[in-house]
């Protein structure tokens, strides 16, 4: 055990699974960097931001393979080479950047098995970096899990922290579906304590981060973090909270969420992404068709507004949920059932 | 050009097996009793045969929504696959993928497509699994003039070159792309799509097994000995419409009658063997009577097999849950 960085625990995710199964490999682009470059220098990059660094010393041209900038030729060429017997973990740098390639993903890699009548394993893994809160704009900071969840034949995954991304993308790697693992990219220098060796955490099973008996709130990815932190704040001044990290969006851990919302009778839902059918909605959805009767007060999401990224600092902070947002959606529901009960 | 006795019969009897299967879909297409699209390859047959008679169930290849033609070239059974095309329990796919998905993983057949330019990419990945396998495979992407021009081909074909894999690109150019021709879709030359992407460029006449037969050998043979990949060109032409119920408005009263006249690859086929006396007529004969068998029982099978059980609409979306 020791302190790792959310890149460190996924680039060492990555490394124990390359060592275990030669079948593994990585591809995208700049995994490595440098190829073709004037100075000769290797592994110039390690990825965008450095997370599969070192990782074509230890395993070779042949297994860390950089990609021309072609995303539908080579996350199809994962597909392809997964139904074929490897098991590769293709990098898609941006999320945004499936618009480029998004056939290959939703009528491909998805659909196998269940076209072919049960006859295929795809076991590919998409990496890619979603979220808001790095200056990246519109075309570079979208939250598109709720695309994926949408699509049957995908295991959408989404780690709140160092710990569980690296448990996360080992049980990705070892998975014989089309896995979406999805890295917040403002999230990668954020540390705590990660075993040294390897280790799964199962999809489909939330994890609650803390129990409460006032509000269930349920967070994704980096609002995982955001939930705990109002929650902090929150139990200073007499409210607790239950926070869920759903952990995979697809499988989805229904059954947590409604138990949780039986007990504390209030429900709060914080997503990233956009707020026309996204995850909040699908939640919200659940609870109401199967948690009605235990509601005490209307459920409440804490989501961007209808739009596009900004990109100026003010912009973006006003875009994002957060902690006082968070908070304030609690104290509303706890609220409004002070009105109806008075 | 020396071709064993075997691989004359079997490649017969595979375009034939083609030939009896389409028009006899085509038949029962009109009846009504087989659901959703059908598009068909007779006319094309030579193609398929002529690249697949030099692959194993080791190799793989990449079909498109015309796909019959490639899985029966490939060794996929005729009964599986007629029951799949009548949605039937029985089918390859278990009556879930239907004309246009008929895959057997089994055979080295990654499916048929319905996307146009689906393989292509799918094929840079087969083929990146026997490079780094060292299985000796190679892997083949079927696809049309029309597909030529999705931006998924073209980027495969450059990945293909830049990682240098044992894949063949098989653009089987009939003209069309849908309705409208290629003369108007397809700008410049496939053959200066190739060089393009730094790869080798081969052309054959695909209506003529034996034009086929050894363009693919070369390109085969070139891509597995680990020089790279290879563009094949085959010129055909299809006999029924894009889809099933196609009135092919778009074609020339005639076109069709002239290549069926004039450049039928399976008449083609028996005049060249029969004449330079590599083959009997009456062996040709008993391959037509057993396909015309075969393809009969496999519809009576299919007619009369199960339809899928209602648990099977939740089976297979994933393989854990």
């Amino acid at each position: 055990m020791s302190k790792k960085s959310f890149r460190q625990a996924i680039n060492e995710a990555l490394r124990q699974e390359m060592r275990r199964d030669p079948r593994v490999i990585l591809m995208g682009e700049d995994v490595a960097g440098g190829r073709g470059g004037t100075s000769g220098v290797k592994d110039a990059w390690g990825g965008v931001l450095g997370v599969t660094k070192g990782l074509l010393t230890e395993f070779g041209e042949d297994r860390v393979l950089d990609t021309p900038i072609s995303e539908a030729s080579y996350i199809g060429a994962a597909a392809g080479a997964a139904a074929t017997g490897l098991r590769p973990v293709a990098e898609l740098m941006f999320v945004d950047f499936i618009g480029s390639c998004l056939d290959q993903v939703l009528n491909q890699a998805a659909k196998f098995r269940y076209m072919f009548g049960g006859k295929a394993r795809t076991p590919m893994v998409i990496r890619a970096m979603y979220g808001a809160g790095f200056n990246a704009a519109a075309q570079h900071s979208q939250s598109l899990y709720p695309l994926f969840t949408h699509i049957p034949g995908l295991k959408v995954v989404i780690p709140s922290s160092p710990y569980e991304a690296k448990g996360l993308l080992i049980e990705a790697i070892r998975d014989d579906d089309p896995v979406i693992f999805l890295e917040n990219k403002v999230m990668y220098d954020e540390e705590e304590d990660v075993p040294d060796e390897s280790y799964t955490i199962p999809f489909g099973e939330a994890n609650l981060t803390r129990e409460g008996e006032d509000v269930t709130i349920v967070a994704i990815g980096r609002m995982v973090g955001m939930a705990n932190e109002a929650a902090d704040r929150l139990e200073k001044q007499g409210i607790t909270c239950t926070v869920i990290d759903p952990r995979t969006t697809s499988p989805f851990d229904e059954d947590t969420i409604l138990e949780c919302v039986e007990e504390t009778g209030r429900l709060v839902v914080v997503d990233e992404s956009s707020p026309r059918c996204n995850m909040a909605c699908d939640i919200s959805a659940l609870v109401a068709e199967r948690a009605f009767g235990a509601l005490k007060a209307p459920i409440v999401r804490v989501v961007p507004p209808h739009t596009p990224v900004p990109f100026s600092t003010p912009l973006e902070k006003l875009y994002m949920p957060s902690a006082e947002k968070i908070e304030a959606a609690v104290k509303n529901v706890m609220k409004q059932h002070a009105r109806e009960v008075a | 050009m020396q071709i064993a006795r075997e691989t004359l019969l079997q490649s017969y009897r595979a375009m034939r097996t083609i030939r009896a299967f389409e028009e006899r879909l085509h038949v029962e297409f009109a009846t009504g009793e087989i659901p959703g699209f059908v598009h068909l390859y007779c006319g094309e047959e030579a193609s398929a045969v002529g690249v697949c008679a030099h692959l194993t169930d080791n190799d793989t290849i990449a079909s498109t929504h015309r796909g019959h033609g490639h899985c029966i070239a490939k060794g996929v059974d005729v009964g599986g696959m007629m029951a799949e095309i009548y949605g039937r329990q029985t089918g390859v796919c278990r009556g879930k993928g239907g004309s246009m998905h008929i895959a057997d993983l089994s055979k080295g057949m990654l499916g048929a497509n319905g996307i146009v330019g689906g393989g292509p990419p799918l094929i840079c990945g087969a083929a990146l699994s026997h490079k780094t396998l060292k299985d000796n495979g190679v892997a083949i992407a079927f696809y049309g003039d029309g597909a030529s021009n999705e931006g998924f081909t073209l980027e495969s074909l450059n990945l293909a070159s830049v990682w240098k894999l044992p894949a063949v690109f098989v653009v089987e150019d009939n003209g069309y792309g849908e309705a409208t021709g290629a003369s108007y879709a397809c700008a410049g030359t496939q053959k200066d799509r190739a060089a393009g992407f730094g790869m080798p460029y081969m052309e054959c006449d695909g209506t003529d097994f034996f034009s086929v037969y050894e363009s693919a050998r070369e390109a085969i043979d070139y891509a597995r000995s680990g020089k790279g990949p290879v563009m094949l060109h085959v010129h055909l032409s299809r006999w029924y419409g894009h889809f099933e119920g196609d009135a092919m408005t778009y074609r020339v009263a005639g076109e069709v009658a002239e290549q069926k006249e004039h450049h039928d690859c399976l008449k083609h086929f028996r005049e060249r063997v029969t004449s330079a006396g590599l083959l009997e007529a009456t062996a040709l004969d008993d391959i037509d009577a057993a396909v015309a068998d075969e393809v009969e029982s496999s519809v009576i099978a299919a007619k009369a097999a199960p339809w899928p059980e209602d648990s099977a609409l939740m089976a297979d979306v994933y393989v854990k849950y």
